[in-house]
């Protein structure tokens, strides 16, 4: 429990959070702005890693295989926006049926369960020892923020657009989307293959910086999206009010998660149930709008209560006695 | 402007609640036309104009808008030649979104929506002179999220929304009736002098009497899923509310029944 080891494993974390932080800006887009929540993520937060190792070790440039990475994702997108909008099956089970049948093409994809691709072997852009000791350009923290700040500008843009607008008005009223003559179909199946592409770009990014694919990796991957989408609104949504900001304060979401979870490991935690207390603070975060509506009342009037409670009791038996 | 040629429709067919809403309904309106619709619980008021926008599709008929047969034409492609707006106030804007935001939606009703911008300094500066005619004192938070609003208020931004590009057909789906009354009235002058001032052809439903007599150039009465009654001109001038609910009795045969016209 020294201070100095968990100082040094701060630059990991905020790598860690950083990678998952582009993953939660993908989560962001369907569960905030499309409100639908998506799981196929747990499924894409694998196939973009998959196709971005396969590629590099045939050879391919790191940028041709994060390209394909990305078009990998936003296909699984587009078929759980087919499930869900031309099919009707309801958004979480569409979402839930892409995410298992990934599985089996992720498997085909890596061809095994796990495939390495060790940094001092391909050209990777990003990886564990870069973390530290590396000219600033290299550095794995000054790499993903760049990535960020980029897809955040992109995002920023494209939904001030009038495309964009029209996906944030599909998100928000259907039904006056269509008045307005919003093809709502189309604009959720695309939000859902840009947050998918996200997220499997976050899945290229990462599985260079770890140094291999596994194809567990995207176990439970919507729940850390959802952590740092609501991490991220509950620490920032004061100050910041901005679409562009908001996006940041996701990221910075996802770099409060990891860094939490690395003082709790550092703290001795049994690192068997980190997945187990990850759910246990989501749904707490989720609960809370609602615990503060329906309890939190409960609890400022108990004393009233109490005594109503008494009164009406006494006024009862008083009635009874009567009798 | 709209023919509607023998429309039919009926929900939970082959269920314990079959119920035929609309039933070989015809109806034409020339250019200009301002028609309020009243009727019981149930007659099809409703069912009809959201046919007539394509939420769901016809059993049977046909619906014309301006000589363009759009029935198998789906809901959000129909809205190019349809201003709308509902009932509940809560439905006709995107509570997220910034009024102005709101309002350039409804500016590229019936346009591609690409990668140009949603809106610009201009358009915004447009549509706060727009609002500040509503004299509600709206264009001072202009892109004040439209949740944050009253439904009076939203009602009027959906009117504004549903007419700033000229329909070929305004359909009003009791826009006032969730409102109260002194708001309702003032909602309905903004309709009033909207309709009048652009000459559009409107279909008003509505649950108040008074309101469908002194409004517009024809009072159409629906039972059953069918019109009962259509009234113009100067004979819609001289009627009463008593000569409604007599006429109503006539036709139909029985009494009327709607709890909220009943009420007001």
């Amino acid at each position: 429990m020294e201070l100095v080891d968990l100082i040094n494993a701060l630059p990991g974390a905020v790598a860690q959070g950083l990678f998952w932080g582009i993953m939660a800006i993908g989560v962001y887009i369907t569960y905030k702005v499309l409100d639908v929540a998506d799981l196929t993520v747990d499924g894409t937060m694998c196939t973009g890693g998959a196709v971005c190792a396969v590629m590099m070790i045939a050879g391919h440039n790191v940028w041709v295989s994060m390209a394909c990475a990305v078009a990998a994702g936003a296909l699984a997108g587009l078929f759980t926006g087919i499930f869900h909008v031309t099919l009707g099956i309801p958004a979480i089970l569409a979402g839930i049926l892409s995410q298992l049948g990934l599985y089996s093409i992720n498997l085909k994809i890596i061809g095994k369960a796990n495939e390495a691709l060790p940094s001092h072997v391909y050209d990777v852009l990003v990886a564990i020892k870069y973390n530290k000791n590396v000219p600033i350009t290299e550095n794995t923290i000054f790499i993903v923020a760049i990535f960020t700040i980029v897809i955040i500008a992109l995002l920023y843009w494209f939904f001030g657009t009038s495309l964009g607008c029209s996906i944030r008005a599909t998100g928000s009223n259907q039904n006056m989307s269509r008045a307005q003559g919003i093809n709502t179909k189309f604009n959720t199946v695309l939000g859902l293959m840009i947050s998918n592409g996200l997220v499997a770009l976050s899945s290229a990014l990462y599985t260079q910086y770890q140094g291999f694919t596994d194809i567990n990796m995207g176990r439970g991957a919507i729940v850390i999206g959802l952590a740092a989408v609501i991490i991220g609104g509950v620490v920032f949504e004061r100050i910041f009010k901005n679409f562009a900001l908001r996006l940041l304060s996701v990221s910075l979401g996802a770099v409060i998660y990891y860094i939490v979870l690395q003082i709790v490991i550092w703290m001795g935690f049994d690192t068997d149930l980190l997945k187990l207390l990850s759910a246990i603070v989501v749904a707490l975060f989720l609960a809370f709008p609602y615990i503060k509506k329906e309890y939190l009342p409960v609890l400022f009037s108990i004393k009233k209560r109490i005594a109503i409670r008494k009164n009406n009791k006494a006024a009862l038996s008083a009635k009874g006695g009567a009798k | 402007m709209l023919e509607v040629v023998g429309i039919s429709k009926t929900f939970n067919k082959g269920t314990v609640n079959e119920k035929k809403a609309l039933d070989k309904l015809s109806l034409k309106l020339e250019e200009g036309d301002f028609v309020t619709v009243i009727g019981g619980n149930g007659a099809g008021k409703s069912t009809m104009l959201n046919a007539i926008s394509g939420v769901f599709s016809v059993d049977e008929g046909d619906i014309l808008i301006d000589g363009l047969n759009v029935t198998y034409m789906s809901e959000f492609r129909r809205a190019k030649y349809l201003g709308r707006v509902f009932q509940d106030p809560m439905m006709g804007t995107a509570a997220d979104m910034g009024i102005d935001e709101n309002l350039a939606l409804a500016a590229r009703r019936g346009k591609l929506r690409g990668l140009g911008r949603g809106i610009s300094a201009k358009e915004r500066e447009s549509y706060r002179e727009l609002v500040s005619t509503l004299d509600l004192g709206l264009e001072n938070r202009i892109t004040s999220k439209v949740g944050l609003l009253s439904g009076g208020q939203r009602q009027a931004i959906t009117l504004l929304m549903a007419t700033l590009k000229q329909p070929k057909l305004l359909l009003l789906d009791e826009h006032t009736a969730a409102l109260d009354p002194k708001t309702a009235a003032k909602v309905l002058e903004t309709t009033n002098s909207i309709v009048n001032g652009n000459k559009l052809t409107t279909l008003m439903i509505t649950h108040n009497m008074k309101d469908a007599i002194v409004t517009g150039n024809r009072l159409i009465m629906m039972n059953n899923g069918n019109i009962i009654l259509d009234i113009k001109g100067e004979d819609k001038k001289k009627l009463t509310v008593d000569d409604l609910l007599q006429k109503f009795a006539v036709a139909s045969g029985e009494e009327f029944t709607n709890d909220r016209a009943l009420l007001s």
